[in-house]
This record gives C-alpha cells, structure tokens and sequence, in this order.
C-alpha cells in the first residue's frame, strides 16, 4: 500500500469507494464558475481532476485552476499534467510549483495531439512521456530528488495517478503498458489507476479483471450525457467507446419532448437510472477503487447519482 | 533515403522574383528518387523560367562536397554566369551547393523525412534519426518516429483497432505493431521494460562525426 499524501489516496487505502469529479478550466480568466461547480460537488466527491489543456485546446493552466479551486471551494483537486506542452524543466518547475501550492494529487498524461486542437500549427513536446512523468513525480516524492538526482530542499509530497483505457481495442497493449508504469517502475511507479469514460459495464470489469494482477488501485471513469447529441458524438466519433444501444434509444426518445426543462430532466433521470446501475454493479462486484465521474459542466448529476449508489 | 516534396511553384517564383539569370541545380539521388530533382524536374523549372534560366543541371550528390566540386567543373561558366542557384535537392544539399559555389542559393524543395520507398512516388518515415537507437526494444519498429507522440512507453489511449487516432485512424498504432512483433517473437518481457527519459543533449545541433 502505497503512502497517502492526498485525502483521495488516504480513503483508497482505507478502502472507502471513492467518488471523484472533474472541472475544465476554459479559455478564460474567470474562474469562478469552476469553483462554483467544485462547490456543487462538496460532500459527493473527495477531488475533483483538474483538466491540463483538454483536446488540445490552449485554456487556463490546471495548475493555477487547481489552486484556486482548492483555496476557494475546499475541494481536493487532481491536477492533470500532459507531457504535450512541456519539456522536463517545465515539468519540475510545475511539480514544485503544485507542492508549494498545496496540491496533493497528479495525474500525468500524455495528452491530446496538438494536431487535434485549437492550435493545430503547435510543436507537441514530448521530451519525456507520461511514464516518464509519474517516474519523474515520484522520484521527487520517494527520493526528494529531480531527475537527475539534484536534491530538492522541501520536496512535494503529492499521490501521483496514471491513465488507463478500458476501451482500448486490442486490450492487451494496454494492459501492458499499464504494467510497465507500475510493477515495472517499481517504487517509483503510479499510485492509482483513473480510466477514460466507459459506458459498457462488461468493459469496465474485463478491464478491472485483467489489471487486477498491478495490484494498483483503479477509479473506472464515466460520462453522463447531457444530450442525444452528445451521445451519437461518443458513439460515432471516438471508436472503441459506445454507448449501449438501449440507452441510445433511451436519448434519442428524450430528444422528441418539446419543453426544454421536461427535457433536460429527462437526460437526467436517464443517466442518474443508468449510471446508478452501473457504479452500483461496479461497487458491488468489483475491486475497483471508485468511479471517476466526468460531468463536465453537468454537476447537477453527480450528488443523485453518488447518492443512489451509496444507498445501494 | 532522403524524402524532398517540391515547394509551391508561386512560392518559388517568388523568392525568385529579384533575379533575372537563374542556374537551376538537381540531385541525382535522392531527389531524383523522389521526383523532386532530377533532369526531368530541373527541365520543367528551366522551361517555366524561359529566358531568366542560365542553365540546368543535376549535380551526381549534392550532399558530397567532393562530387559538387567535380560537378562544377562541368557548368563553371554557366554558375558565374548566374545571379542566384535554385537549387532542387535535401536543405544539406542546397547548403552544400551554396558552400562549395559561393552563390545565393535558394531551395526549391521542402525536406521531409528520411524514409522508406514504398513504390514509385509513395515514401513512408520509419526512422527520425534520434542518435538512440532503441530498435531492439521494439521489434523493430520505431516508436519515435511511428507514434505521432514519439511515446517510448507503450501506447496512450488514443488508438482504436490498432489504428491511432492522429490522422483520422488511417495509420497503425506503432506500439500495436511493437506489441505483435513482440508477441510473434516471444519477447513481451520487452513490452513492460521501462525506458526512462532520454537524453536529448545527445541531438544537440548542428551535429559533426570525425572518424579521422
């Protein structure tokens, strides 16, 4: 078991299922809906991720959002960092910068192509990957060095998390990988696992079962769907993730009501009762950690949601 | 091999514009290959210069100062005679050429990448010249150059039946294919073994190796 810096790590390893958010700083400097949103999660979820320029799309730094949100709200957060848009240097300054911030949990990521963004013309970095930055991470926290052994007069103490996908298709490349940056980087590898969304409940537990041999704790993520829209999007634009087909045609009969809110509070009556389901198969039958759930902009979702399944 | 792509015609004609005696040098080798700079390229540039075109040539290897020098001699006149070289070959070939001549010289075509020939006129990037060669973790299959992120620790999660999702999944996941080269060979031991950060200081440019 590894040690807890974070509340999120300290509940891991008590056992607790654990719920977590996420919030998306956007190309602003007005924060304040963020924070209000990690607000609306106090109580239902112990952090919220942070987003690190999400799709490749240049926004606020997680950083600075992560600070704020946690001065702010009171909310734990998971400060997302990519490989993307840094080189190492950067990358250290911003470790150090997150643990005099008070920041207690990293999830490193490769991140989206810069090809795929908003700023396509961009030089994607990659001087080191996302191995390279839990390895980097730890080796701060384990051995209060930087990469290349320099001491660090007051260390960071943060969890640092990785990314799996249980979508991936083949699941076995994957898999491995997973393995490579925790059993293969020994002391120095990730401390949890958090997932990209899945919708189908036989994903998630083939993929829990296959990783079950890391013995790292892992978060499986999920999406609720604001709209029919939104969930063709999923469906059609990201291969390997779908939605199942009773729930398509679950949103695509939402879609006909004519009243706006009878609407909305359909979409969400349909995701609370799907949702409710799967987190409660994924407590119930599981080793997983918790559920990650990505409502992005969409927190009314989440306090019915963690409730439901909690009373299970 | 050396792939070039030609520059943009308008573009070429102008960074020409200043000059009314143009020499429009090709490469025998590389460029040739690749249609950018060999005699049939360097004539059709001739032909739209008309009358600003002093004269064409294709030097046998830019890139070798020897050969350019030897070359030279063939076309001393017409080079004295000119304002300005284009020069239709790799960006070390035009150096070379610029070097060697002591004329301004100017690229007509864009350098892309050291790859593999396919067939004729269809080259693909295997390798990207990183000065670490890490092929025998990987099947021989070049993550840096294969993966559009240059990931040398297995895959990200942006890949979908093999296929990665830079480019409208029509390329493969390099680290798919590492993955069954690995499994075909027994040797998914490498798979998991992790490469820690690199060191980029070896890439430092500009690069020289003095054998003698």
């Amino acid at each position: 078991m590894r040690e807890a810096y974070s509340e999120l790590m300290k509940k891991i390893n008590a056992g607790e299922f654990v719920f977590t958010g996420e919030l998306e700083p956007e190309k602003t400097t007005d924060l304040h809906e963020v924070i209000e949103q990690a607000r609306a999660l106090k109580g239902y979820v112990t952090a919220c991720n942070v987003t690190d320029n999400p799709k490749s799309c240049a926004y606020t730094s997680p950083l600075a959002a992560s600070y704020m949100v946690q001065r702010d709200s009171g909310m734990e957060t998971v400060y997302q960092c990519t490989v993307r848009d840094r080189n190492r240097l950067a990358l250290v300054s911003d470790l150090l910068a997150a643990g005099s911030l008070g920041l207690k949990n990293v999830l490193a990521l490769s991140g989206d192509h810069t090809t795929l963004g908003d700023n396509p013309g961009a030089l994607p970095v990659y001087d080191v990957d996302s191995l390279g930055l839990v390895y980097m991470a730890r080796k701060m926290v384990v051995d209060g060095t930087d990469l290349v052994g320099l001491e660090i007069e007051h260390p960071p103490k943060f969890n640092i998390a990785m990314a799996g996908n249980p979508n991936a298709e083949p699941l076995e490349p994957e898999v491995l990988k997973c393995e490579r940056k925790t059993l293969g980087l020994g002391d120095y590898g990730a401390d949890f696992i958090q997932t990209q969304v899945v919708f189908e409940i036989e994903k998630a537990k083939t993929w829990l079962k296959e990783i079950e041999y890391l013995n790292t704790p892992c978060i499986i993520g999920i999406f609720p769907i604001k709209s029919y829209g939104m969930a063709k999007f999923f469906n059609t634009a990201i291969p390997g993730v779908s939605v199942p087909d009773f729930l398509m045609d679950m949103f695509k009969d939402a879609k006909k009501i004519e009243d706006k809110q009878k609407k909305k509070d359909k979409y969400l009556e349909i995701n609370i009762e799907y949702f409710t389901d799967f987190c409660r198969e994924i407590y119930k039958t599981t080793k997983a950690a918790g559920i990650h759930i990505m409502a992005v902009n969409y927190v009314q979702c989440t306090p019915p949601l963690v409730e439901a399944v909690l009373k299970a | 091999m050396i792939i070039t792509t030609k520059k943009n015609i308008e573009d070429v004609l102008e960074m020409l514009k200043p000059y009314n005696k143009i020499f429009v040098g090709g490469c025998g080798t590389c460029s040739t290959s690749c249609m950018t700079g060999g005699e049939e390229q360097v004539n059709e540039m001739v032909e739209i210069l008309g009358d600003r075109a002093v004269a064409g040539h294709v030097f046998e290897e830019p890139c070798d100062i020897r050969l350019v020098k030897r070359d030279l001699k063939e076309v001393k006149d017409k080079i004295e005679e000119a304002e300005v070289i284009l020069e239709l070959c790799c960006g070390a070939g035009a150096q070379v050429v610029s070097e060697v001549t002591e004329k301004f010289v100017l690229p007509g075509c864009d350098t892309i990448f050291l790859g593999e020939t396919i067939r004729i006129g269809r080259f693909q990037e295997l390798c990207k010249m990183c000065g670490q060669c890490v092929l025998h973790e990987t099947g021989t299959i070049c993550p840096l150059t294969r993966c559009a992120k240059g990931l040398i620790n297995g895959p990200c999660g942006g890949y979908a039946e093999g296929k990665c999702e830079v480019g409208n999944y029509e390329n493969d996941c390099a680290w798919c294919l590492i993955y069954e080269q690995l499994k075909k060979f027994d040797r998914l031991d490498l798979f998991v073994k992790p490469t820690l950060p690199r060191d980029w200081s070896i890439k430092s440019s500009p690069q020289k190796i003095m054998l003698r």
